[in-house]
């Protein structure tokens, strides 16, 4: 139950109380999310969502380094090398 | 997002599964803390799939597991009561307790009631006036938000039937109480990447420093866990205990400084029990005095319940790494999924269900010889 999973923010709304709340799609179930922890994040952002609250915004841009890092371990190895 | 789903890249696995081979010079145990990771280690054979020289044993993050028999045990003196609706997230409804687990009791007539979110049981208060509704707000510090949240509002918006039943457990004391121990054999940590995303990672610092461990925060996909597996063992071998970041994509060194401030309002730090392991000083939270009218330990008299752990069940160990669910003699035997003696069995991060779920009392334990064979399934 510890996990948090990554969810699209579809909508943003308030509730009668004035709590920033959201919709959230992950992977086609919608589910009601609090936003009041991500101030920033807008709709069409991932969010890291954990018991009906998000916790933070997904970086696409750090999911996408990161996976270029791993892609490119290879070649980097293959240099280490030493020539004949 | 594209990169959702490329975590999964089998190909790449194998990259970073080549990589970890080439560092590896010597045996190097190494802890997940987090039994999300667990999870994923165990059902994508990640421990099978590195070197022999890396082990990778499983730690206490399992917020289920660890709650101590006796809040499961005032738990039950609550949702007993007839005024009461005793709400809790589903995974503790089969938790053992001394005498029975929760659907026990709901089958016997108690009202208990399995919410998603802790703002649900808010919702269950507002709409029964005339019941007292509690909430089980167990977890590590990744849930504390979402409960602090819930007393926060129910403060703020007067719902004074509502209260939580509080079990808070905290990563860095036991991380700390682990490499206390003499029987310790972890030398390097995958922390725990949702906690992270919470509080950060600065209080780690200072534990890598004293007992000179790296600790790499690490996310969940089985690609985070291969590369926190390698900049562990990349800074072991190079002889560095440094705190680093696998997980930079949602994880940064603040964690979010929103969610901590409301932590702090609504909760304070304290002593814990540790279902299994014992006492860990100021490992926990409980609720602030201030919000004592929302404190269903006092408003229930509960407090005051003790009890014996029973002694066949070697959760403890194995929640400390010190011990596998397969060294323990009743696991696939008398303890199973459906009738769980200990808590690691019984939820889905539980070390014991994971081993279970994945047909580990199926086969032997995982042996030297022929274990570069072993195939990563990608489901
Ligand atoms: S298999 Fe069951 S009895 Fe053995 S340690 Fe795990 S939970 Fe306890």
């Amino acid at each position: 139950m510890c996990l948090a999973i990554p969810g699209k923010l579809i909508e943003i709304s308030h509730d009668p109380h004035g709590v920033r709340m959201g919709k959230a799609n992950f992977g086609g179930i919608v589910k009601q999310v609090c936003l009041e922890y991500t101030p920033e994040v807008k709709a069409g952002d991932y969010v890291l969502v954990h018991v009906g609250f998000a916790l933070g915004k997904v970086d696409e841009e750090e999911a996408a380094r990161t996976y270029r890092l791993l892609e490119e371990m290879n070649q980097l190895t293959e240099l280490e090398v030493p020539d004949l | 997002m594209k990169y959702l789903d490329e975590y999964r890249n089998e190909a790449l696995a194998q990259k970073v599964v080549s990589e970890i081979r080439r560092l590896v010079t010597k045996p190097w145990v190494l802890m997940e803390v987090c039994g999300g990771q667990t999870h994923t280690i165990v059902k994508y054979g990640i421990d099978h799939l590195i070197p022999p020289e890396v082990e990778l044993v499983h730690g206490p993050g399992c917020p289920v597991c660890v709650t101590s028999l006796e809040m499961i045990d005032k738990a039950h003196a609550i949702a007993r009561r007839p005024d009461v609706i005793f709400t809790s997230f589903g995974d503790m409804l089969r938790v053992p307790g001394s005498e029975c687990d929760l659907l026990v009791l709901k089958s016997r007539g108690a009202d208990i009631r399995v919410v998603y979110s802790p703002i649900d049981a808010l919702k269950i208060a507002r709409a029964n006036p005339n019941k007292k509704v509690v909430f089980f707000a167990i977890g590590f510090e990744t849930t504390a938000p979402g409960n602090a949240m819930a007393v926060w509002q129910a403060h703020q918006q007067g719902i004074k039937n509502f209260s939580v039943l509080v079990s808070h457990v905290l990563v860095p004391p036991a991380i700390a109480s682990i490499l206390q121990s003499p029987f310790n054999r972890v030398q390097g940590f995958l922390g725990p990447g949702h906690v992270c995303t919470v509080m950060g990672y600065r209080e780690y610092e200072p534990i890598a420093e004293r007992f000179r461990v790296p600790i790499v925060i690490t996310g969940f996909e089985p690609l985070d866990i291969l590369e926190g597996v390698l900049m562990t063992v990349r800074q072991l071998e190079l002889g560095k205990w440094e705190v680093q970041n696998q997980y930079p994509r949602v994880v940064r060194r603040e964690g979010n400084l929103i969610a901590q401030n409301l932590v702090n309002d609504v909760f304070e730090i304290s002593d814990r029990k540790w279902r299994g392991v014992g006492s860990i000083p100021k490992s926990g939270y409980k609720l602030r005095y201030e919000l004592r009218d929302h404190d269903a330990e006092r408003i229930f008299e509960v407090e005051e319940i003790d009890t014996q752990e029973p002694t066949i069940c070697i959760s403890g160990l194995v929640l400390r790494g010190v011990k596998k669910p397969h060294d323990c003699p009743a696991f696939g035997k008398q303890c199973t999924p459906e009738h769980p003696l200990g808590a690691t069995m019984v939820s889905a991060e539980g070390a014991c269900a994971a081993y279970y779920a994945y047909g580990r009392h199926l086969q032997q334990p995982k042996q030297e010889c022929g274990r570069e064979e072993a195939v990563i399934s990608y489901q």
